[in-house]
């Protein structure tokens, strides 16, 4: 590509026919090794690479090529990476951020869409996408009246293919559950998972808090509601194991600070945890500089790091490298191996966002509920 | 036995039927589903798909109304449970030293033209052998598990398994073939084991899949190449009912072996020469006739050249 780019640029003169067969010729943005080329064609005054890749300037220019409407730009893009990205576009003083809309990889979140770039060995776990084979679980909703909100709660229950009454199940508790249903595949990744034997069949309860900056961020009655409120019911309404080893929290972000928080305040209630680039900011001196968001986390997170006792007897730890909470969840690493809980860490070329969080699903729940395996020969 | 028949998986595309046809099978049959454990009772496809001609011999939901009954018995039996679990895991530390020496000679040879035949062939064998030594004596630890076992317990004798003994040998009346389905290749064995259910059964015709052909092989292989945690060491469990000799079959083989590395295909069959060790996939087929195997079009067997062989056993 750069080699094209190069071509294009030293061309004395380029008409449009040419512009439109080198668009039509290749796959954008184009991956050739460890280098990577987005491209943008229009006029504009500026384009912009707006990417969340820490430690990189955040609005990467891209070079017109003379004569042309072609934009373009050049960057590192190490093995199996996986970049989020939008293209800002000024033209005419106006800011827009777009799609890229040379590429058809998109990736879903809350706030909307986000084109994708996978770095050159970069694989969509198949597991991620629906195996006509496996049997699928199904979704219920369900609402508690919760004392510790003061207010009725929806919830959904993922029930496992050829659930059985008879059958004692481990309880797995998604914070952000219905964001992890619609942007990280999670009823596809249960049901695969289950089909492979890589984890035992479960039931997974599903919250979606409608305030999570603040329930997530160390609040007392979250812990009080999930410890004290939906486990309790899903014991009742489930054949549940019930015992802390078979009790999981799970969350990622501000979900995850939220599932370490209240594992901490109800220590011998959930024996796992599976914590996704969570938002563990700390201070080793001064205040912090994360924003008013962060305000109750940090304190929490500085309580946890000078007495972290032992809430739990497994976790799972995973962050992206592109993250710029890389450094906190690097730093929990140590810590938490010290109190002897069994820890997995796991760091990847990726960023602060669904897809990622989703692609850490099979090594997460297999490490803290494996399954029969090695066992079950069907 | 006279007649035992391996197949591969049976879920979504079932040879069974057309096996059994070929044995001039024409009456009832008896199914195990104890390896699907509590839901041994849902066989209403595997019922369906042999035209409504078996009796499920409830395996499973025998030997819970055994452990209730005599919970002498079902304490004994988790006490050994937890001597053979420790045992594994002693025998899984050592197994990872001695698997990964093995592996990484032959990688070794494998990627590198330059190594020397001369020089690294003495130190693979030794290195396979070493393997071969520890799964022997883990072996040996295990059937002195057993032996102690029986001999405390002697499961036999005890009423409540007598009484099912009894049960079973007339619901056996009258059965021409006994089918064996996988599972929790565990239980499944646990389950035939305490109950003697191939005594009972004798040498009528057999026709297991998947897990139900790995406990009647000698020695039960776990296996799985890239599992999500752990190397995927391939393990023995223990000693297998060891109707059939020769053979380690592998189901699910092309989903579970990295059956393209050839390294691991060369150890794996090393490991347990003169044991074939045998893929058994869709349409496998492995037929055991009291003194000779014979492999089905298709099947495959794992080759100490690390390549996978089609050629008869």
């Amino acid at each position: 590509m750069t080699l094209v780019i190069g071509e294009l640029q030293t061309a004395s003169q380029l008409d449009s026919a040419e512009v439109d067969a080198f668009l039509a010729e290749n796959e954008f943005p184009i991956v050739d090794g460890t280098k990577v080329t987005f491209v943008w064609r229009g006029h504009a005054d500026e384009v912009n690479l707006r990417h969340w890749i820490y430690s990189l300037e955040s609005a990467m220019p891209f070079t017109c090529v003379h004569g042309t409407d072609i934009w373009f730009l050049h960057m590192e893009l190490p093995e199996r990476s996986r970049v989020e990205y939008k293209l800002e576009v000024i033209q005419h003083g106006r800011r827009q951020l777009l799609k890229d809309p040379l590429n058809p990889h998109l990736a879903l979140d809350p706030f909307g869409a986000n084109s994708v770039v996978h770095g050159e060995g970069h694989e969509r776990p198949d597991w991620t996408l629906e195996d006509s084979e496996a049997r699928p679980g199904t979704i219920a909703e369900h609402s508690i009246k919760s004392k510790a909100f003061g207010e009725q709660r929806d919830y959904q229950v993922y029930l496992p293919a050829r659930f059985h009454s008879s059958r004692r199940y481990p309880l797995l508790i998604v914070h952000d559950g219905f964001d992890f249903l619609r942007f990280a595949e999670l009823q596809t990744a249960l049901d695969n998972l289950i089909h492979r034997l890589e984890i035992p069949p479960l039931i997974a309860a599903l919250t979606q808090s409608p305030n999570r900056m603040h329930e997530y961020a160390d609040d007392e009655n979250h812990a009080k509601f999930l410890a004290g409120e939906l486990v309790p019911e899903m014991e009742q309404l489930y054949p549940l194991v019930g015992t802390p080893s078979a009790r999981a929290l799970m969350g990622a972000s501000f979900g995850a600070v939220a599932s370490l928080s209240t594992a901490w305040r109800n220590p011998g209630v959930f024996g796992n945890l599976l914590l996704c680039s969570g938002s563990f900011a700390f201070t080793d001196i001064g205040e912090h500089q994360r924003g008013p968001a962060f305000d109750p986390i940090v304190p929490f997170v500085n309580a946890f790091r000078a007495d972290p006792g032992r809430p739990v007897d497994k976790v799972y730890l995973s962050c992206g490298t592109y993250e710029s909470l890389i450094y906190e969840n690097r730093s929990m690493v140590p810590l938490l191996q010290e109190t002897g809980m069994s820890v997995r860490w796991s760091e990847v070329r990726d960023g602060h966002n669904w897809e990622n969080w989703r692609d850490r699903l099979r090594e997460g729940l297999s490490w803290i509920f494996p399954g029969p395996l090695w066992m079950v020969y069907e | 036995m006279s007649q035992i028949v391996f197949l591969g998986p049976q879920r979504t595309a079932p040879t069974l039927k057309r096996t059994i046809d070929s044995l001039g099978i024409v009456g009832p049959i008896a199914a195990i589903t104890a390896g699907w454990e509590e839901r041994e009772p849902e066989d209403l496809e595997l019922s369906e798909h042999l035209g409504g001609r078996t009796t499920n011999l409830r395996l499973y939901g025998r030997i819970e109304e055994v452990f209730k009954r005599d919970p002498e018995l079902f304490e004994a039996m988790r006490e050994r449970h937890d001597a053979m679990r420790l045992l594994q895991e002693l025998y899984r530390q050592r197994l990872a030293h001695a698997h990964l020496a093995a592996r990484e000679l032959l990688s070794a040879v494998e990627n590198n033209e330059s190594a020397l035949p001369d020089l690294y062939g003495p130190e693979i064998d030794h290195a396979i052998l070493a393997l071969r030594n520890l799964d022997a004596h883990h072996l040996k630890r295990v059937l002195a598990v057993h032996a102690d076992f029986e001999q405390r317990m002697r499961p036999l004798e005890r009423p409540e398994v007598m009484r099912h003994r009894e049960e079973l040998e007339r619901e056996l009346n009258g059965a021409e073939a006994l089918c064996i389905a996988g599972g929790h290749v565990a239980i499944l064995l646990n389950r035939l084991r305490l109950l003697g259910l191939m005594e009972l059964w004798g040498d009528r015709p057999v026709i297991a899949w998947s897990a139900g052909a790995m406990v009647l092989s000698e020695r039960i292989v776990l296996f799985h190449d890239s599992p999500p945690q752990g190397a995927g060491n391939a393990e023995v469990l223990e000693v297998g009912l060891g109707c059939v000799p020769g053979v380690v079959p592998l189901p699910h083989a092309k989903k579970r072996l990295r059956l393209d590395d050839g390294a691991r295909v060369a150890l794996f069959a090393r490991r347990f020469a003169p044991a074939r060790c045998v893929a058994l996939d869709r349409e496998s087929r492995i037929d055991w006739n009291g003194s000779e195997l014979k492999l089905g079009a298709g099947t495959r067997v794992l080759s100490d050249c690390g390549e996978l062989e089609g050629s008869a056993v």
